[in-house]
């Protein structure tokens, strides 16, 4: 029986295996890294399954594709399915309305319903509720699909694929560059924060400018605020440019943030083709999956599929772009 | 048709590189448009967005980097040098913020800087008020273009003063003189061609909206009809109607 080896234990890597194990094959894993932790980007994503607010500023194959992620995370994780709420500052509604009519699947909700939904929320009188939308723990996430993997048989190794694997499957992200020449890193900076005296039940966006700005709770008090978008390599240091916009949002969504403890400073690369949507690439023996850019686990599960479609059955999804098995 | 510092542009929309949802509608704005000139901004990415500037390159346009974002002199200096390096050009859209809110220039650090990177050897392309003085100033600093707003930036709300627009048309015959920030509709652009400017930069009408690269195109075409309109004299606009077709003769009071 084949055995799939696949190379990377991050998010596109470890639900690529899943995938490929939930169809009856076999599979082993090759990560220096190890079990996933903070040297894969994957580690920190906000974990928002958001696809009809992402469409707002994405491609169509987001929004369709995206859309299912929910359940087959549900499979395999805890997903908190309880909206997306997106609020914006009064000076700022022009792009509440711009964002309405950009995407889709969202009722208005006015000051006294945002209020009911979210009462610890500093006072907005216009909101949009994106009720089908989903979240989850990133990290309980990876932990999961590491856990049911090694349950299911599958063999992590800690170490570097060796050269020249036949049925191989690369899903290193940016780490792939060097074959993947169209690849490119999009800096990414976050925050993960402690503030118990603030309850939130769902992410909440709040319309900016230059960045899409989200919190999401991660349960006991604790928050991830994100995400800036730069085009930029650099991923040494967040800039105080980004952390005091990230603080502003928290602080304008509810004043009591200002009290919070900061817990991390998370900075990495997403890997990003040109259009910002995931690719699968047959060369020779190597199948490569990558480009979740900032949809890691929105896409995940449809890269997984596309891979295994690719893998298992020879069959194309529409995220092959280059087959020269 | 007047040079920018020695430079036929090929044509007079220059488009902003920021905020697109993707390099490659970005690049997509870029040929449906041919805009002629690719403004970037070079502070955000302090240093490394090398695959990013790559592909600006590769857009084929003139590449006119800014300095957007910069609030002081000694900023705006050190990313027009930063500019010159990355990109190998002498000329720098002189951006300095003055106000947070409005995003207003600081038209006094504006000149100041103008003269230290004119002597400096750089071609500078102050993004400036529509205050006659002040372009004045910017010209003795050794500009050889001046870029007044049309509104604040990213606002989209077009001409917010035709008036003063005019008057510095007038006041500098000579000069090229770009509409910066504030257009959010090809009308504006199309208005700003008419008054006889000589060109019009614009980023957040293009990036920002539903489909950038069928607004960068709109925006071209409106470019190119103002200033086809201008350039055939168009008519004064008059209090009452004059018939387009002879009266004498025809039995219109009967």
């Amino acid at each position: 029986m084949t055995v799939w080896s696949v190379i990377g234990a991050g998010v596109a890597g470890l639900a690529v295996a899943s995938e490929l194990v939930a169809r009856g094959a076999k599979v082993q894993v090759f990560d220096p890294g190890g079990p996933p932790g903070p040297h894969g980007c994957s580690w920190w994503a906000g974990g928002m399954l958001a696809p009809w607010c992402e469409f707002e500023n994405a491609e169509e194959p987001v929004l369709r594709l995206g859309q299912n992620a929910i359940d087959w995370w549900a499979g395999r994780t805890r997903v908190h399915r309880r909206g997306t709420l997106v609020v914006a500052n009064s000076r700022d509604l022009p792009d509440l309305r711009r964002f309405a009519r950009r995407t889709e699947g969202l009722v208005d909700v006015n000051g006294p319903k945002i209020t009911e939904l979210e009462p610890d929320l500093n006072s907005f009188s216009k909101g949009l509720l994106f009720e089908a939308e989903a979240h989850l723990d990133p990290r309980q996430a990876l932990r999961d699909l590491h856990r049911q993997l090694c349950d299911q048989g599958v063999v992590f190794h800690q170490k570097l694929a060796p050269p020249r694997l036949e049925n191989a499957i690369d899903c290193r992200g940016l780490h792939a560059r060097e074959v993947l020449h169209d690849l490119r890193g999009v800096k990414g900076e976050m925050l993960v924060i402690r503030c118990p005296d603030v309850t939130l039940t769902r992410p909440v966006r709040l319309l900016h400018p230059r960045m899409p700005l989200y919190i999401v709770p991660r349960g006991d008090g604790v928050y991830m605020l994100g995400a800036t978008m730069i085009e930029s390599e650099d991923s040494s240091r967040i800039t105080a440019r980004s952390m005091l916009e990230l603080l502003s949002a928290a602080y304008a969504l509810n004043p009591a943030f200002g009290e919070a403890e900061v817990l991390e400073i998370g900075v990495d690369l997403r890997p990003a083709f040109p259009d910002n949507l995931p690719r699968i690439r047959r060369l020779g023996h190597t199948i490569y999956a990558n480009g979740l850019y900032r949809h890691g686990y929105l896409l995940a599960p449809a890269l997984a599929q596309g891979v295994a479609d690719l893998a298992l059955d020879n069959k194309h999804s529409e995220l092959v772009d280059e087959d020269r098995a | 048709m007047k040079t920018f510092y020695g430079t036929e542009l090929p044509n007079p929309l220059m488009l902003g590189t920021a905020q697109y949802p993707s390099p490659a509608i970005l690049e997509r704005a870029f040929r449906d448009s041919g805009a002629g000139v690719a403004t970037v901004s070079l502070r955000r990415e302090s240093g490394a967005g090398q695959a990013f500037w790559q592909m600006i390159r590769d857009l084929g346009a003139l590449i006119l980097p800014n300095t957007a974002g910069c609030h002081t002199v000694k900023e705006a200096v050190t990313t027009a040098h930063m500019a010159r390096e990355v990109f190998d050009t002498k000329w720098v859209k002189l951006e300095l913020i003055g106000h947070t809110d409005s995003l207003q220039p600081d038209v006094f650090q504006l000149v100041e800087t103008a003269r230290i990177l004119t002597e400096d050897g750089f071609q500078v392309f102050p993004y400036t008020t529509d205050d006659l003085i002040v372009g004045e100033r910017l010209l003795g600093a050794g500009c050889e273009v001046l870029m007044p707003w049309g509104a604040p930036i990213g606002s989209g709300r077009g001409l917010n003063n035709t008036y003063a627009l005019r008057a510095m048309r007038a006041e500098f015959p000579e000069v090229p003189l770009v509409i910066d920030a504030g257009v959010g509709l090809p009308s504006h652009a199309a208005q700003a061609m008419e008054l006889g400017y000589d060109a019009v930069l614009l980023n957040t009408a293009v990036a920002r909206a539903g489909d950038p690269a069928a607004m960068a195109r709109a925006m071209m075409l409106a470019i190119q009809a103002g200033q086809l309109a201008h350039q055939a004299d168009p008519i004064e606009a008059r209090d009452m109607a004059e018939p387009s077709t002879p009266v004498i003769g025809k039995a219109f009071l009967s």
